[in-house]
């Protein structure tokens, strides 16, 4: 069989827009994912679309996915709950106003456009705030998206651009060899002239198929959710120090989140080990920061696996060593950032300049593999 | 807390595997969501209404006193709604009295029963509509009727169970209609002689509905509940043996305020499914359940199993594995050596056999049948909690929703406040025909909480310095 022009494997937000604007570029693309599409933390994440939470390094990226994710019935062809909110990120003890107003500033220089407000113009933005706030960032850059939609999004987009779109088709080992890559899968092996990595939190084991050592740490973020409830919030509300995500989607439904931990491993996969002390924790920080939430019912409660790398930047760009393979990932905010991170691997890869400067790996890798 | 075992559910699977768990010397909580065991089959009657005479009430008064008698921890009207690991066993996180309570214990025993499969049909939201598991509990608890002209529909011994109670409750049933034949009722008399005190408690019920005259239309489904607020008359059908309407077969309208309806009963998983035990699928033992060996214990190493989680079997299997699953646990912790273990679990054993003939039979009877599913029209609401229809739900499966999980999380249908336990079966149903059958179509992820929980009560009181936000995120 003819060998592919681009096997991707990982169907996550990045992998999944990577294939995307390649297939779309006339390329003959198949993805891999070993289960659904997004169904890890590109599904499981709390949506939010934030340039508060968002590294300053960052900041340029978010901005243009953004709008991307604004757009999706546009680019993406189908509505994944994307909406526009004014975003507050707010403090509640003189360190957290200190921390606020470096990160604000920082994040202001990259080009997020946020406001530091006092606690009253805070709570006149959103009512439903603690009167206990002393300072906020105030970003009408912000928003969410219910991320539970991605998969079946991008699904449909692959689909319509012609990509060969292979789920519960777990990739278990690549060979190099005669100009192409030659993965094997459970139900037989195909052939690409060039590799995507976008394994998430997976990227580690990926990598390592090509005797690259990248480390990737694994955080398990806990999020729960409460049952519908009538109008207690308006806006995408945060903590200084980003431990908290809030937001009261159009249901009624309160999502918090916020990056508390529970634990697991990544062998586990979605391994359902809560923390008590951190869902109950995270509970507490919601309902002080909007008081009514103390009326709410939790209905359900999970786990996502996000990676990091050791410097908290993102892997974007060619794998050294290794002719005419890619990875893409362990980004921080990654779902905010990811369609905007997916084009840009595919300009590098379709020979186009970038927008903005990639994050080759190289910088990241250990020596003794390889 | 620490203690020896922790059982969930006080059924008779979870209040005897108690009762015997703590006779052989273990230290044991027994975990109950309602305010007294019993469950559902031998429920408590509410306070301040004097107890049945009936063989299941007897039994249920019988067993809350043994508990009552026993050295055992009792957290009645408690609501788990977290089970984990702990560094010896497992943790158990409820809320009691509007305050968080955690438990932990070196073995866990969840007996957390069953709950009902009612197949959608239009109508099937209107007020007065009920499942017939739900009507027990009314007549049992409550001494209330579900209407004051009941239609009693659907398959299986709650049906006869059903409408007697609302007889005896002085109340009037318009029809029953049953999913099966006269002669698969009689088919299934050969496994019930194994219980004479099953076919008499049967035949009871039957002879108080013959000799009210009520009409008892066999072989009949529901096709609608039709009101303008409420119930006011049930259109029932002929149906072939999967439940399928007859084509071309006159319909015929009922007079009746409410309809109390059920499709069979479902293993209530959600515990096991949190803690990943595993799970086979068994058409004829009300399909997805907990996987047991005989000495009553899950996939997941200090974790025992009894009763319907681990398959539609009955009260009288719910009472024997629960006393089998306490022995064992006793047994495992050391209580008890090789042979005293065997002198109790051998008559346990055989006794088991038996009522488990019995009950295979009744949930034979309680099946799901494809055909009802099949027959579901598009606009009907197929999850009640987020509005969910027929044709929403083909439309993700259309769109590639391959498995239950992704097909949840493309419609939110499962994502309410019943937690997948009134829409799953159907849900799941609709994709079976899709992807090759209920094993294809896999098994609902177990989520946190395990019933809705009330902020407040985690919550309790505290200020912002009390609560131990981790480090900040990185710049």
């Amino acid at each position: 069989m003819k060998p592919f022009d681009v096997a991707v494997v990982g169907g996550g937000v990045m992998g999944c827009s990577t294939a995307l604007f390649l297939a779309r570029a006339g390329l003959s693309v198949v993805l891999l994912e070993r289960g659904g599409l997004c169904r890890e933390a590109s599904g499981v994440n709390a949506g939010t679309l934030t340039m508060q939470m968002t590294r300053a390094a960052l900041v340029p990226y978010a901005l243009r996915a953004w709008e991307f994710w604004m757009d999706a019935p546009g680019w993406l062809g189908m509505d994944v709950g994307a909406r526009v909110r004014d975003g507050l990120s707010v403090a509640f003890t003189d360190a957290e106003a200190a921390l606020l107003e470096e990160r604000a500033t920082a994040r202001r220089a990259a080009g997020a456009p946020i406001e530091l407000i006092g606690g009253n113009r805070a709570r006149e933005i959103e009512p439903g705030l603690s009167q206990r706030a002393l300072l906020a960032g105030f970003c009408a850059v912000d928003g969410f998206a219910s991320a539970y939609l991605t998969g079946r999004a991008f699904g449909l987009a692959l689909r319509a651009a012609g990509a060969d779109l292979r789920e519960q088709a777990e990739v278990v080992g690549i060979d190099r060899g005669d100009g192409a890559f030659r993965l094997r899968t459970a139900t037989g092996e195909l052939r690409a002239a060039q590799l995507v990595l976008a394994g998430g939190v997976w990227l580690e084991p990926m990598a390592g198929w090509l005797g690259v050592h990248l480390p990737v740490r694994v955080l398990i973020n806990q999020l729960c959710v409460t049952e519908r409830m009538p109008p207690v919030m308006r806006t995408q509300l945060g903590i200084a120090s980003g431990l908290l995500s809030l937001k009261q989607f159009e249901n009624g439904t309160v999502l918090i989140g916020g990056g508390w931990q529970g634990s697991g491993t990544r062998a586990d996969g979605r391994g359902d080990a809560f923390i008590p002390e951190n869902l109950i924790g995270n509970m507490r920080l919601a309902a002080f920061v909007i008081p009514a939430l103390r009326r709410a019912r939790a209905v359900r409660a999970w786990l996502g696996l996000e990676a990091k790398t050791e410097d908290d930047l993102p892997v974007l760009g060619p794998i050294p060593g290794v002719k005419n393979a890619w990875m893409i990932g362990c980004s921080h905010s990654g779902y905010t950032s990811g369609p905007f991170m997916g084009k840009l691997l595919a300009d590098a890869m379709l020979g186009r300049a970038p927008e903005l400067p990639l994050f080759p790996p190289d910088r990241l890798l250990l020596k003794d593999a390889a | 807390m620490s203690l020896d075992l922790a059982v969930i559910g006080a059924g008779p699977a979870g209040g005897s595997a108690a009762l015997e768990a703590a006779r052989l010397g273990l230290s044991v909580a027994l975990v109950e969501e309602s305010a007294a065991p019993g469950g559902q089959v031998w429920r408590a009657p509410g306070a301040g209404l004097a107890a049945g005479t009936d063989p299941d009430a007897m039994a249920g008064a019988a067993l809350r006193a043994a508990i009552a008698a026993a050295p055992i921890e009792r957290l009645f009207g408690a609501r788990v709604w977290l089970i984990g690991r702990a560094e010896h066993g497992f943790r158990i996180d409820l809320v009691r009295e509007g305050r968080a309570e955690t438990i932990e214990a070196r073995a866990l025993l969840l007996a957390t029963g069953a709950h009902e499969r009612i197949v959608p049909f239009p109508g099937w939201t209107l007020p007065g509509v009920i499942g017939l598991a739900a009507a027990t509990i009314l007549l049992k608890s409550q001494r209330m009727l579900p209407g004051r002209r009941v239609v009693v529909a659907g398959c299986g011994p709650l049906l006869a169970v059903v409408a007697a109670g609302i007889l005896k409750a002085g109340g009037q049933v318009a029809a029953v209609v049953d999913l099966d034949s006269r002669t698969g009722w009689l088919a299934a008399l050969p496994a019930l002689a194994a219980r004479p005190d099953l076919l008499a408690q049967g035949a009871g019920w039957v002879a108080r509905i013959l000799r009210a005259g009520v009409p008892i239309f066999s072989r009949h489904t529901v096709i609608a509940a039709e009101g303008t607020d409420a119930v006011q008359h049930v259109r029932i059908a002929p149906c072939d043996a999967d439940g399928a309407p007859m084509p071309g077969a006159a319909a015929r309208v009922i007079e009746a305020d409410a309809l109390a309806i059920g499709h069979g009963l479902v293993p209530d998983t959600a515990a096991t499914r949190l803690l990943r035990a595993e799970h086979r699928f068994d058409p004829d033992r009300g399909g997805w359940h907990a996987v047991r060996d005989a000495e009553m214990q899950s996939s997941v190493p200090g974790l025992w199993l009894a009763g319907e989680t681990g398959g539609i079997g009955g009260a009288a299997v719910a009472e024997l594995s629960g006393r089998m699953a306490g022995a064992s646990v006793a047994h495992a912790a050391g209580r008890l050596d090789g042979a005293a273990y065997r002198a109790i679990a051998e008559p346990l054993r055989a006794r088991l056999a038996k009522a488990s003939r019995a009950g295979a039979a009744m949930a034979r009877k309680m099946r799901a049948r494809e055909a009802m599913v099949a027959a579901i029209a598009p606009d009907t609401v197929v999850c009640r909690c987020e509005d969910v229809t027929r044709a929403e739900i083909e439309a993700a499966i259309a769109d590639g929703a391959g498995d239950v999980n992704q097909l949840k999380q493309w419609t939110r249908c499962g994502m309410g406040p019943c937690q997948g336990r009134m829409c799953g079966e159907a849900a799941a149903g609709i994709l079976a025909r899709h992807v090759g059958g209920r094993e294809a179509a896999g098994l609902w992820t177990g989520r946190a909480p395990l019933r809705p929980v009330p902020m407040q009560a985690l919550l309790g009181d505290f200020d912002y310095a009390d609560i131990p936000i981790p480090p900040p995120a990185p710049p």
